[in-house]
């Protein structure tokens, strides 16, 4: 049972990160019915940029601990918030009026640009996060838990509830649903459907960029390449949750965590050994599958497959 | 407005272009200028991805033989030679490897310093072998790299069976291992060396109480982490590399997982210990060979390596030894045809860096030092080293 917990536990962690990153995702196909392959991209410079930041703060000395995560975190936040803004206009904008599959391309050839561009900054070797955080864990009925992960799950599920309140209880919000049913409608009832799509990826990113420095503070470790796993299987959870839905795609982000924490974990005894727990990161894409040939708007999707 | 900004682009394209066939053909002028031969010799690595710390550590040790020999002035038959190292990068992938392996065989190679990965070395042995040029890899340790009967295949790291046996020995022996659970990364070397720690843990008397999986990709491991605490073993052995076994030594501490960590050369390294910080204490992992500053060399070595490249990760001495050994059979040949050296490098036996290197018939490097590791204070610090007697294959 102390088992059955843990591997709750860890799923709850991962799938914290993978709904954050997912939203990003959601947002911007539920108004431009766009797949942001670059997100990923987006949480791995959020990460890389708060490392940096650290690295140059923290030997100085002169600042506090607190003080120099601060900085790194608004730091990220604030390059991938302008990265986010850069990317849609540079990339997505002028594409706009194209052909779906032009600007899915373009998307996956941001993806590869940031990438490399990440390689060429910070280098091919893994970076580690600094160690500033004391990581402390509490055990209850045989589950440990560290404030690190704590942090994580309280953090997402505020942002989340954040974002709940801005699109569903703010002007901005009201601008964006408005956009995402008919941008040309909202254009007439004087809404500036460019500054809303920009807003969008600017929130996607400042999401994305804190997700990226969970995941490198959790793991202790960032590399160029990390956007491109937690990209894909955060997408799948959008899609699981029901693409373009912002609470399915929380709800689908905590259920592919768990569901891959409990496969990876009980895989092996289930199939007597047939299958092991290397079979880990194929759950997010056998769900994706199962999704989208059982029920392709999502788990709380609904306008999808018609719009599509 | 926009066909300005073309035309600029374009004449800035055109220049570029100019400019690098201008280069490209100042590269290729000393292959006929003067009396001077060019000898092209490859080396593969992963140059780009996880592992392209480890992968440039193997470019830099085989350059450094390599502009080493050129200083000194290596001359073949009477011919004064120039060794060029064409460096590629197999991104660890074994269809990569193939690749590539046929990119430097077309190049014409004289011979091939790689790969690093046994998963990758493998695949590739079959293209050099076809084409009958010598490969030496400086860190394939798998034993099927050298058991598929080609005799361009050499190596000068000891393979997994001499450290797999090592290791499961000392996992019991020495650190109280009575419950013994196995993760592997499922690549060739990963898989290899915990393959054979197993059977070595079961003939000393071990219990093996999980055999888990994961990825050379992976990061997150505290699903099977939790399901290894549930079987509640002694000592967690990994078989991969570093990128995978930092990360894993934090979750066990976060899981609470009170098995010692023991692992392979994999994550024997000095970016192991940048990784995992603190978490790194009082994990024990082997390495091939002797440390290096027991190596005969090494002190020596590790001045001129530093002083070039920085901190050695872990097979530089290798690669410097491979491509020396290399070097070596085409004097005692006198030539830089594989045909007629490859026959020598049986035969060959000088003082590396790493020991005395000489190949068995099947291509091993003769000897086998293993010598076992603890991170103590955040530095590795000796343990002991195990001759494991002669080389495993005879």
């Amino acid at each position: 049972m102390d088992i059955f917990l843990q591997q709750i536990v860890n799923g709850l962690v991962l799938g914290s990160i993978y709904a954050l990153i997912a939203l990003g995702y959601t947002m911007v196909y539920g108004i431009l019915e766009l797949i942001n392959f670059a997100h990923g991209e987006v949480t791995m410079v959020g990460g890389m940029v708060c490392i940096a930041i650290l690295q140059v703060l923290l030997p100085a000395g002169s600042v506090p601990v607190v003080v120099a995560l601060a900085l790194g975190v608004g730091g990220a936040m604030l390059v991938c918030m302008f990265l986010g803004l850069a990317i849609e206009r540079v990339a997505y904008r002028p594409l706009r009026r194209a052909p779906r599959l032009t600007a899915l391309i373009t998307a996956i050839g941001v993806s590869i640009v940031l990438q490399n561009t990440a390689m060429l900054i910070w280098g091919k070797q893994y970076v580690s996060f600094p160690e500033v955080i004391e990581v402390t864990r509490y055990e209850f009925s045989g589950a440990h838990i560290t404030n690190v992960q704590i942090t994580i799950v309280l953090l997402a599920l505020l942002l989340m509830l954040a974002l709940l309140v801005l699109v569903y209880r703010t002007r901005l919000g009201r601008a964006m649903r408005a956009t995402a049913q008919s941008p040309d409608l909202a254009a007439l009832m004087g809404v500036n459907p460019n500054s809303v799509i920009a807003a969008t990826f600017v929130i996607g990113a400042a999401l994305a960029a804190i997700a990226g420095i969970m995941v490198s503070a959790y793991y202790g470790l960032a590399h160029y390449y990390m956007g491109f796993l937690l990209g894909l299987k955060a997408f799948s959870a959008a899609v699981l949750g029901g693409i373009g839905n912002v609470a399915g795609a929380m709800l689908g982000g905590m259920l592919l965590g768990i569901v891959e924490s409990l496969g990876a974990g009980y895989i092996g005894p289930l199939t007597g050994g047939f299958l092991g727990s290397h079979y880990q990161d194929v759950f997010a894409f056998f769900v994706l599958i199962l999704v989208l040939v059982f029920r392709p708007s999502g788990l709380l999707g609904e306008r999808v497959g018609e719009r599509a | 407005m926009y066909s300005r900004y073309l035309n600029r682009t374009l004449m800035a394209v055109m220049a570029t272009v100019v400019v690098a066939t201008a280069c490209s053909k100042k590269d290729e002028a000393p292959k006929t200028a003067g009396s001077v031969m060019i000898v092209k010799i490859g080396q593969v690595s992963p140059l780009t991805g996880p592992q392209a710390h480890l992968g440039k550590d193997n470019d830099s040790g085989a350059r450094l033989a390599i502009d080493e020999a050129n200083a000194r002035g290596v001359t073949l038959g009477g011919q004064k030679v120039k060794f060029v190292l064409l460096s590629e990068d197999d991104q660890a992938d074994p269809k990569t490897a193939t690749i590539v392996a046929q990119k430097l065989v077309d190049a014409q190679v004289k011979g091939v310093i790689g790969h690093l990965n046994s998963g990758a070395s493998i695949p590739a042995s079959k293209i050099y072998h076809d084409a009958g040029i010598p490969q030496i890899s400086p860190s394939a340790t798998a034993i099927k790299y050298t058991d598929q009967g080609f005799k361009t295949a050499f190596r000068t790291m000891t393979n997994d069976r001499q450290q797999g046996r090592v290791l499961g020995e000392f996992l019991v022996k020495k650190m109280g291992g009575k419950r013994v659970a196995i993760i592997d990364d499922r690549t060739a070397y990963g898989q290899g060396l915990a393959d054979e720690v197993e059977k070595a843990v079961k003939a000393a008397g071990g219990e093996l109480v999980a055999r888990e999986y994961t990825s050379d990709k992976a990061t997150d491991f505290s699903a099977i982490l939790t399901s290894i605490k549930g079987k509640n073993p002694d000592v967690l052995f990994f078989g991969g590399m570093d990128p995978q076994g930092a990360p894993m030594a934090k979750q066990m501490q976060s899981l609470g997982l009170k098995a010692k960590f023991l692992g392979g050369d994999g994550l024997q390294t000095a970016e192991f210990l940048k990784l995992a910080g603190v978490a790194a204490e009082g994990v024990t992992a082997s390495s091939p060979g002797l440390p290096i500053d027991s190596m005969p060399g090494g002190k020596t070595f590790r001045d001129k390596f530093t002083a070039k490249y920085g901190v050695i990760q872990t097979y530089a001495p290798y690669a410097y030894d491979a491509a020396t050994a290399m070097i070596t059979a085409m004097e005692k040949a006198g030539s830089a045809e594989p045909a007629k050296y490859l026959a020598e490098l049986p035969k060959i036996r000088f003082a590396g860096v790493t020991g005395e290197i000489g190949f068995d018939a099947k291509g091993d490097v003769l000897g086998g030092a293993i010598t076992l590791y603890r991170v103590k204070a955040g530095k590795w610090e000796v343990v002991e080293t195990v001759m494991s007697g002669a080389a495993p294959n005879k």
